[in-house]
């Protein structure tokens, strides 16, 4: 190589061939977004598109046929707004229990006065490895009706009477909350935790100086500097609650009484696939996507995440 | 001033621990309950107290004898999440090194898109989805519950942000010794994101083993059902199956927690992805 001349290199320049077309540099990088696209345009235009279609159909066997926005008209019944006000309460509920506790455990494990931090750390974790099915088991086995369960034997011990957990609107919604959270507490402590480790030690010792205290630092230190997180993750806990269904799954299957565990995308399985109502099915899931489109965007708008770029 | 410290390091211990010990209890009462008999099980779901004259192992005596579907089950969650993870991680990967790495025309438009899919959650692409499986014929297979899981925005964002601290410079002197831009990836720059593959493998792995509502929709047979889809058929109001329940049940969680145990750095980056971010 080293050594060839000008007119050398001229001659051993390749001829355009299929081969050489993709080891070029010029393609090859398309060669290595192409299975993207693919995806992108069968797994996930085409069924975005085709979904909203749907939504101003109605398909029975063999025939499909246009019906104007009569499955949207049919959405505004007392069910979708059980559905709507038992998500949003249990998105409101999650959202403020996962943020604030999280907050204050990232704060002590990160504490030079915890011991064992990283063993805790691990354990509070844990729960965030056990499928939602699994997690359910455990907690309908932990929540069970009789006195002698676990849960009732607690608050026996309390002096009030044995709960019916599963088949009370309040209870049923701490019974979906409490396994939400149990799962993804330790998640969200290493997001803050991951925030904390970006806070300049030097802030603290000279606040420390100045005389302040715990609760001072915390409030005009930490809790500023954990902005950007703390937006992050209220976020995706907003818009993992509107998604949420396994939570509910698990306690009542597919209905609950009363609809207690009724939920948006409860209802599209519901309605799409149990009663085979595929346009109202689709009709409810563009719903639900607008719900989130103005979330993201109100997150956009209110805190600005776009202007920082990437 | 100094057993002021140790007070506030004793109380502030404790309080963690105590919140790790609840944290630990439920899976650690499922695993003593698996040591009960079922028909406890039925009538008193789990207790405060462990009736340790009862403790035994008849329901994994059961599920290793008998057990219905449930290793079927078993069969098809390691079959669909090991396809899962080898080709997410392979195409994934590839795509977010040709984001990070080469400044062609459309990159930013890919990216976009990328995040876009992000955005979109899945629950709303299911009924076409599963509409478009259908038309395929793909209902009720492996390919079916892999298909949409094969390039994953999140792990695309992931390996992109991690190639770009890659040095170009290697790929430059690849270049002058003759290597094609594919041998640069496969034999140079992907070997160099292992750590990657190792934080996404689990990601990916961890969410197929975990996925509940996808299968459920689109698998019909009791044996070709995933293991979350298998035991949440078993949760019937007769209880005629807890014994398979709640042993099934811990050796689904098992293996998880006990990867966790050797490989807890991986599992820390790769749950927490979307921090990379903030």
């Amino acid at each position: 190589m080293i050594g060839r001349t000008a007119a050398e290199s001229e001659i051993v320049k390749p001829k355009w061939s299929i081969k050489s077309f993709f080891l070029s540099k010029k393609v090859v990088p398309y060669v290595f977004v192409a299975p993207f696209i693919l995806s992108f345009l069968f797994l996930f235009l085409y069924p975005l598109v085709s979904g909203v279609v749907l939504s101003f159909q109605s398909v029975l066997p063999g025939q499909t046929t246009f019906i104007g926005l009569s499955n949207y008209e049919r959405i505004l019944n007392p069910t979708f707004f059980k559905a709507l006000s038992n998500t949003t309460i249990y998105v409101v509920l999650t959202t403020s229990l996962l943020t604030i506790f999280p907050i204050i455990l990232a704060v002590l494990l990160n504490s030079k006065f915890t011991r064992f931090a990283d063993l805790f750390r691990a354990a509070i974790f844990i729960p965030a490895l056990t499928s939602t099915i699994v997690a359910g088991v455990i907690f309908r086995l932990m929540f069970g009706e009789s006195e002698d369960g676990l849960a009732n034997t607690v608050i026996g011990f309390l002096g009030f009477d044995p709960v019916e957990w599963r088949f009370g609107a309040v209870s049923g919604m701490f019974l979906m909350v409490l396994l939400c959270s149990w799962k993804w507490l330790g998640v969200n402590i290493l997001y803050f935790m991951a925030g904390l480790a970006n806070v300049p030690k030097e802030l603290y010792e000279a606040a420390e100086m100045d005389g302040a205290g715990v609760f001072h630092k915390f409030r005009h230190i930490t809790i500023p500097l954990l902005k950007p997180i703390t937006i992050y993750v209220v976020t995706i806990s907003i818009i993992h609650g509107f998604r949420m269904y396994e939570e509910s799954y698990v306690f009542w299957q597919d209905s609950s009484p009363g609809n207690i565990g009724l939920t948006i995308v409860g209802y599209i399985y519901q309605q799409g696939f149990k009663m085979n109502d595929m346009g109202f099915g689709a009709a409810i899931g563009v719903v639900l996507m607008i719900i989130i489109f103005i979330i993201s965007i109100a997150q956009l708008v209110l805190f600005g995440t776009f202007k920082k770029g990437e | 001033m100094n057993s002021k410290a140790k007070l506030l390091s004793f109380g502030t211990t404790a309080f963690i621990a105590i919140i790790a010990i609840l944290a630990v209890f439920p899976l650690f009462s499922l695993f003593i309950s698996s040591l009960r008999p079922s028909s406890d099980l039925m009538r008193s779901g789990i207790t405060l107290s462990i009736p340790f004259d009862k403790l035994n192992l008849n329901n994994y005596t059961y599920i290793f004898t008998e057990g219905g579907n449930y290793w079927d089950w078993y069969i098809n969650s390691l079959i669909i999440s090991g396809f899962t993870i080898a080709l997410c991680l392979f195409f994934s990967s590839m795509v977010g090194y040709a984001l990070a790495m080469y400044d062609f025309k459309g990159n930013r438009f890919v990216f976009i898109l990328v995040l876009l899919i992000l955005m979109i959650p899945f629950e709303i692409l299911m009924l076409p989805l599963y509409q478009f499986m259908i038309q395929v014929g793909l209902v009720d297979t492996y390919l079916a519950v892999i298909l949409p899981m094969m390039v994953a925005p999140v792990a695309v964002f992931f390996f992109r942000q991690y190639a770009s601290g890659l040095p170009k410079e290697l790929m430059e002197s690849a270049r002058m010794d003759g290597c094609s831009e594919y041998g640069i990836f496969f034999r140079i720059m992907a070997p160099l994101m292992l750590p990657s593959f190792a934080a996404m493998a689990i990601l990916q792995g961890l969410s197929s083993w975990n996925n509940f509502l996808w299968p459920l929709v689109v698998l019909r047979s009791n044996t070709m059902f995933t293991l979350p889809v298998g035991l949440a058929t078993l949760l019937t109001p007769y209880g005629n199956n807890y014994d398979v329940l709640i042993a099934g049940s811990v050796m689904t969680v098992l293996p998880v927690i006990i990867l966790f145990l050797f490989f807890q750095k991986f599992f820390i980056e790769g749950m927490t992805v979307g921090g990379v971010k903030g």
